[in-house]
C-alpha cells in the first residue's frame, strides 16, 4: 500500500480523492485542534465536497464528517491514495 | 466496605447518603442536551460565572434513596482551554471554580457511531481521578451502520462503567442510573492512557516546583496547550513559570515527543488499543442516508436553492407568523388598558399602571412570538444537522466579514428582530465571534424600524416623486444596515475582539429525525429565559422613561395638566361620544374610500408599473371604470354620515387644539421635555427641533415609540404605529408632520423637509434605541459592558450618519436645486 509519488496539500484533493496525512506545519494552537479531530500522520481523509462558494471544505475521516477552511486543511500534507486503498485499523 | 460505618474508620469518599456532585461532559451533537433534560427531568436552574459568556444547567436526578446533582458543561471536544469560557469546563471539572463542589463522577456522553472521536475527551475524563461512567448513546445507528460494539469488554479496557443508550427514545436510562449508583458506591479510579516516561518527568519536575501543589491534570495542560488559557492563569501567579515550561516542552521537542503532537497520539493509540477487539467495523462502509443527503444538500445548485428556501421560511415565519399573535397581544395591552381605567380614578397610579408597567409588560411579552418561533426553527434545523450545513453555505459570505457561517442565522433574524437574533448567537461557539456578532446584530434593519421609515417615505417622498423612489428609499434604509454590520464586525475583529484566529474545524453530524420534545423544549426554555433576565430591564426602562415624560404633572401656576385637559373635554363630553359612534359606523367605507382615491393618485402618476401597462389583472380602462364608480358609490353611501358628523367635528375643533396644546406644554415641561429642548443644540446640525429630539430621547425603550411621541409632540394625540404601517396617508399625524413649522410660526419654514427625513430615517436605521436589545445583550454576554458598548458606539454612528445626510442633503439642495 505505497501512497503514489506526488504529496499534496490536504486542500489540493478533488472531490472524492483520498490522501494519507504525512505532516502537518502550522501554528501550535491550529494543531492542536486539527489532531484533536484525529487528523495527524497516518490518517486516511477523504474530499466530499466543497462549498458552493468554493470554502470551505468537506472531509470525511475515521467515523464522521468534518468542514475546515482551505486555510486550515493547506497546513495537512498528504499523499494521494489510490481509489480502492484503505487504511485498515 | 464495612456496611456499620464508626467514626474512628475513614470513611469512603462517597457516602451512601450524601448527595453525589455529577459532571456531564460530552462532544457537540452527542445528544447530551437530552441525556441531561431525560435524567434531570424539570428539576433545572441555569448557572453562569463572572466573566464568561457559557452558561452550565443544573438539575437533580434521584435513584432510589440517592440523590445526584448534574452538573452539564458545555459541550467541547477537548478539555484544552484556549478562552475563559472554555476554562469554566476544566474549573467545573476540577472543582476550581467559586461556589461550586468537585464532582464526585463524571458521566461522559459519547457517540457511538464515531467512537474514537469521541472517546479523546473520555480519556481526559478519565485523568481527572474520580469515576467515569461512560454512556454510549445513538448505539442503534451504529448498529445501523454495522459496527458492533462489546460495551462491557470496553468496560473493562477503559476500567469504568459503559452503558449503551438511545438517549433521544429513553432506552437503557435505567441501567445508566443503576452504573451512577454502582460506580458512586465503589468509587473506582478508571484507567487512563500512559504518556511516554519522557513526559511524565517533565511534568512531575513541573509540579515540584508549583506552589499550591495543582492536579497532575493541570500541569499536564500547561505543559501541552501552548498559549492555552492555563499557561495564562498559572503563570500569572508564578513568575519564572513560563520558562520552565517552554524549556521542558524544548526538552521533549529534541526527545521526539513535542507538545501538541504528544497528546492526540498518544491518547488516539491508547484509544485503538482500548477498542481493539470490542469495537467490530463493517469492511466497506455502507452507504448511508447522510451520504445521500449531503450530496444534495452541499451541492453547489441544489444545496444554495434548498438553504434560500429554508432561510425563506425561517425569515418569514418569524416577520409573519408571529404577527397575528403579536396582534393578539397588543389588544389584549388594549383591553387591560380599559379595564384598569374603568376600576382606578385617573391621576398618577392609573398612569403608572396603564401607561407605564402595562406598556412595559406589553412591550416584553411582544417579543416573545418571535423568540419561541425562531428557536423552535434553530432546535429544528440543529437537531436534524442541517444547522452545521448552513454554516458551511454561508462560510465565505461571512468571513469576509472576519466572522464564520454560525453567524448567518443571528444576522438574518435580526432583519426580523435583534432580540432573537442576539438570542440565536449561542450557536456560535467561538467567544469573540460571538460577541461580534452580537455586537452588530443590532444594526441590521429591524421589523421596529419599518413603522418610522414607512411613515416618512409616505410623507415625503411619494408625492411629486417618481414612482420607484419610496421604494428606493427603503431599500437604502435596509442597505444601510446590511453595509454596516459587516464593516463594524471586521474592524472589531481587528481591534477590540483581535486574537488568536478562530479555527474553523466544524463537524458535519448525521442527519436525524428532530424530536418534537426536544424542538418543544427549546422554544420554551427560550421564552422562559427572555422573559426572566431581560424582562425586568426591560420593564424598567419603559417605566423610568414613562415617568420622564409624566412629571412634573403641573404647570407654573400649580395646576395640573390631567385635570386641565378633563376640564377642556368636559363640556364636549357628548358630542365626542356622537362623533365616534358615527366614526366606527363609516369606519370600512372611509378606509376603502381612501385607499381608493390613493389609488387613483398613484394610477395617475403612474407608480404601479404593472397596473399602469395592464400587464397584470383586467384591462386599464375598465379597472379605471370600476374604481371611479366605486369611489363615487362610497361618496354617496357616506353623504349622510358626513352631513351629522360635520357640525360635530367643528365644534370639537377648538377643544381638540386646546388639549393638544396643553399635552404638548405639559410634554416640553416634563422632565424628558426640558432635556430635549437642552441638547437642542446638540440635534440642531441634524436638522432637528426639540420635538425630534425629545421624540427620540423618549424612544429610548422602543424605537416605535417615536412615532407615538412624534403624535403627542406634533398635538395630533396618540400615533399608533400599526395604523400607520397599514395605512401612513390616511393618519393624522401624516398631515402634521408636512405642516410643521420650526417654532410653531406658521410662518416660518418647514421643520421637515428631504433632508430632515433622511437625517431622521438614517438616525433611526442605526441607532440602538431598543432597551429590550440591550438587556438581551446584557443576558447573553453577562455583563453591563458590552450593552454599553453597543449603544454608544451605534449612537455615535446614527448621530454622524444623521448630521452627514442633512448637512450633504441640505448642501445639495442648496446647489443644484434652486
Amino acid at each position: 500500500m505505497t501512497p503514489s509519488a506526488a504529496s499534496l496539500r490536504l486542500d489540493e484533493l478533488r472531490v472524492g480523492q483520498r490522501g494519507r496525512i504525512l505532516s502537518l506545519a502550522g501554528e501550535p494552537g491550529l494543531l492542536q485542534r486539527l489532531m484533536e479531530m484525529g487528523l495527524f500522520e497516518g490518517e486516511d481523509v477523504e474530499m466530499t465536497a466543497i462549498a458552493p462558494l468554493g470554502d470551505p471544505l468537506e472531509f470525511r475521516l475515521r467515523d464522521y464528517r468534518l468542514s475546515l477552511r482551505r486555510r486550515e486543511a493547506a497546513c495537512i500534507g498528504i499523499a494521494l491514495l489510490n481509489a480502492g486503498e484503505r487504511n485498515s485499523p | 466496605m464495612s456496611s456499620s460505618p464508626s467514626v474512628d474508620l475513614p470513611a469512603p469518599r462517597l457516602k451512601t447518603s450524601a448527595t453525589c456532585t455529577v459532571a456531564l461532559v460530552g462532544n457537540p451533537n452527542t445528544g447530551k442536551t437530552t441525556l441531561f433534560n431525560a435524567l434531570a427531568g424539570m428539576r433545572q436552574r441555569v448557572g453562569n460565572y463572572p466573566g464568561v459568556t457559557v452558561e452550565t444547567k443544573k438539575g437533580q436526578l434521584r435513584v432510589g434513596e440517592r440523590v445526584f446533582d448534574l452538573v452539564d458543561l458545555p459541550g467541547t471536544y477537548s478539555l484544552a482551554p484556549r478562552s475563559p469560557d472554555e476554562m469554566v469546563a476544566v474549573d467545573l471539572v476540577l472543582g476550581h471554580q467559586p461556589g461550586e463542589p468537585r464532582p464526585d463522577a463524571i458521566l461522559s456522553i459519547v457517540d457511538a457511531s464515531n467512537l474514537d472521536r469521541n472517546l479523546y475527551l473520555t480519556t481526559q475524563a478519565l485523568e481527572v481521578g474520580v469515576p467515569v461512567v461512560v454512556a454510549l448513546n445513538m448505539i442503534d445507528v451504529a448498529t445501523g451502520q454495522g459496527v458492533s460494539i462489546d460495551a462491557e469488554r470496553l468496560g473493562r479496557q477503559l476500567g469504568c462503567r459503559v452503558v449503551p443508550i438511545q438517549a433521544n427514545k429513553g432506552k437503557g436510562l435505567d441501567a445508566l442510573k443503576q452504573a451512577l449508583v454502582a460506580a458512586a458506591d465503589d468509587d473506582n479510579i478508571p484507567n487512563s492512557p500512559t504518556f511516554p516516561e519522557t513526559f511524565e518527568r517533565e511534568v512531575a519536575a513541573l509540579r515540584e516546583g508549583m506552589s499550591g501543589a495543582p492536579e497532575l491534570f493541570l500541569v499536564r495542560r500547561l505543559l501541552l496547550d501552548v498559549g492555552g488559557t492555563t499557561e495564562q492563569h498559572l503563570a500569572a501567579r508564578d513568575d519564572g513559570l513560563s520558562a520552565k515550561v517552554a524549556g521542558a516542552r524544548k526538552r521533549l521537542t529534541e526527545a521526539g515527543c513535542g507538545v501538541p503532537g504528544i497528546e492526540a497520539r498518544t491518547r488516539y493509540a491508547w484509544i485503538r488499543q482500548a477498542t481493539a477487539g470490542c469495537v467490530h467495523r463493517p469492511d466497506r462502509r455502507p452507504v448511508s442516508w447522510t451520504d445521500r443527503l449531503d450530496r444534495v444538500l452541499t451541492h453547489k445548485i441544489w444545496g444554495t436553492l434548498i438553504f434560500l428556501a429554508v432561510m425563506f421560511v425561517v425569515f418569514m415565519a418569524i416577520f409573519e407568523w408571529a404577527k397575528p399573535v403579536m396582534k393578539l397581544l397588543a389588544s389584549g395591552k388594549d383591553w387591560g388598558a380599559a379595564l384598569l381605567r374603568g376600576v382606578i380614578p385617573a391621576g398618577p397610579l392609573a398612569s403608572l399602571l396603564i401607561d407605564g408597567i402595562l406598556e412595559g409588560v406589553g412591550a416584553v411579552i411582544v417579543f416573545l412570538p418571535q423568540i419561541v418561533i425562531l428557536f423552535g426553527f434553530i432546535a429544528i434545523l440543529e437537531d436534524c444537522g442541517y444547522m452545521a450545513r448552513a454554516a458551511f453555505l454561508m462560510d465565505k459570505l461571512m468571513a469576509r466579514a472576519g466572522l464564520s457561517g454560525k453567524s448567518f442565522i443571528p444576522m438574518l433574524s435580526s432583519v426580523a428582530c435583534a432580540v432573537p437574533g442576539i438570542m440565536a448567537t449561542r450557536v456560535i461557539e467561538n467567544r469573540r465571534d460571538r460577541l461580534a456578532t452580537i455586537v452588530v446584530a443590532p444594526l441590521m434593519s429591524c421589523s421596529a424600524r419599518l413603522p418610522v421609515y414607512v411613515l416618512l417615505i409616505a410623507a415625503f417622498f411619494t408625492e411629486g416623486h417618481p414612482w420607484w423612489m419610496p421604494g428606493l428609499i427603503m431599500f437604502c434604509m435596509y442597505a444601510i444596515g446590511l453595509v454596516t454590520a459587516p464593516l463594524v464586525a471586521f474592524a472589531l475583529k481587528r481591534t477590540l475582539l483581535r486574537g488568536e484566529t478562530p479555527v474553523f474545524v466544524m463537524e458535519m453530524p448525521l442527519y436525524k429525525r428532530p424530536s418534537l420534545r426536544q424542538v418543544a423544549r427549546r422554544m420554551v426554555d427560550s421564552g422562559w429565559a427572555f422573559l426572566r433576565r431581560a424582562g425586568s430591564i426591560i420593564l424598567a426602562s419603559m417605566v423610568v422613561v414613562w415617568a420622564l415624560l409624566y412629571f412634573p404633572r403641573h404647570d407654573a401656576e400649580g395646576n395640573s395638566f390631567a385635570d386641565l385637559i378633563e376640564k377642556a373635554e368636559e363640556p364636549v363630553e357628548t358630542q365626542r361620544k356622537q362623533l365616534k359612534e358615527w366614526e366606527e359606523k363609516t369606519a370600512p367605507e372611509r378606509k376603502e374610500l381612501r385607499q381608493l382615491e390613493r389609488q387613483a393618485k398613484r394610477d395617475d402618476t403612474g407608480a404601479n408599473l404593472f397596473t399602469l401597462y395592464g400587464l397584470i389583472g383586467p384591462p386599464r380602462e375598465a379597472r379605471v371604470a370600476e374604481r371611479d364608480r366605486r369611489i363615487e358609490e362610497l361618496t354617496a353611501a357616506l353623504a349622510p354620515a358626513k352631513k351629522e358628523m360635520e357640525p360635530l367635528e367643528e365644534a370639537l375643533k377648538p377643544v381638540d387644539e386646546r388639549i393638544h396644546a396643553l399635552e404638548m406644554a405639559w410634554k416640553k415641561n416634563s422632565y424628558l421635555g426640558q432635556m430635549g429642548q437642552a441638547i437642542e443644540p446638540a440635534v440642531r446640525p441634524l436638522g432637528w427641533d426639540w420635538r425630534i429630539g425629545v421624540a427620540a430621547l423618549a424612544s429610548f425603550p422602543a424605537r416605535e415609540v417615536v412615532v407615538g411621541t412624534l403624535g403627542i409632540v406634533y398635538r395630533v394625540g396618540k400615533a399608533d404605529s400599526e395604523e400607520i404601517r397599514e395605512d401612513p396617508e390616511g393618519s393624522e399625524l401624516f398631515a402634521a408632520l408636512k405642516q410643521a413649522r420650526w417654532n410653531d410660526d406658521s410662518a416660518a419654514a418647514p421643520v421637515y423637509t428631504i433632508p430632515v427625513a433622511l437625517s431622521l430615517m438614517v438616525f433611526f436605521a442605526l441607532c440602538c434605541q431598543c432597551a429590550s436589545t440591550l438587556a438581551v445583550i446584557r443576558r447573553e454576554t453577562n455583563s453591563w459592558r458590552w450593552p454599553a458598548f453597543t449603544f454608544v458606539y451605534m449612537t455615535v454612528l446614527a448621530y454622524v450618519g444623521a448630521l452627514v445626510v442633512y448637512q450633504v442633503g441640505t448642501w445639495i439642495g442648496s446647489t443644484w436645486m434652486v
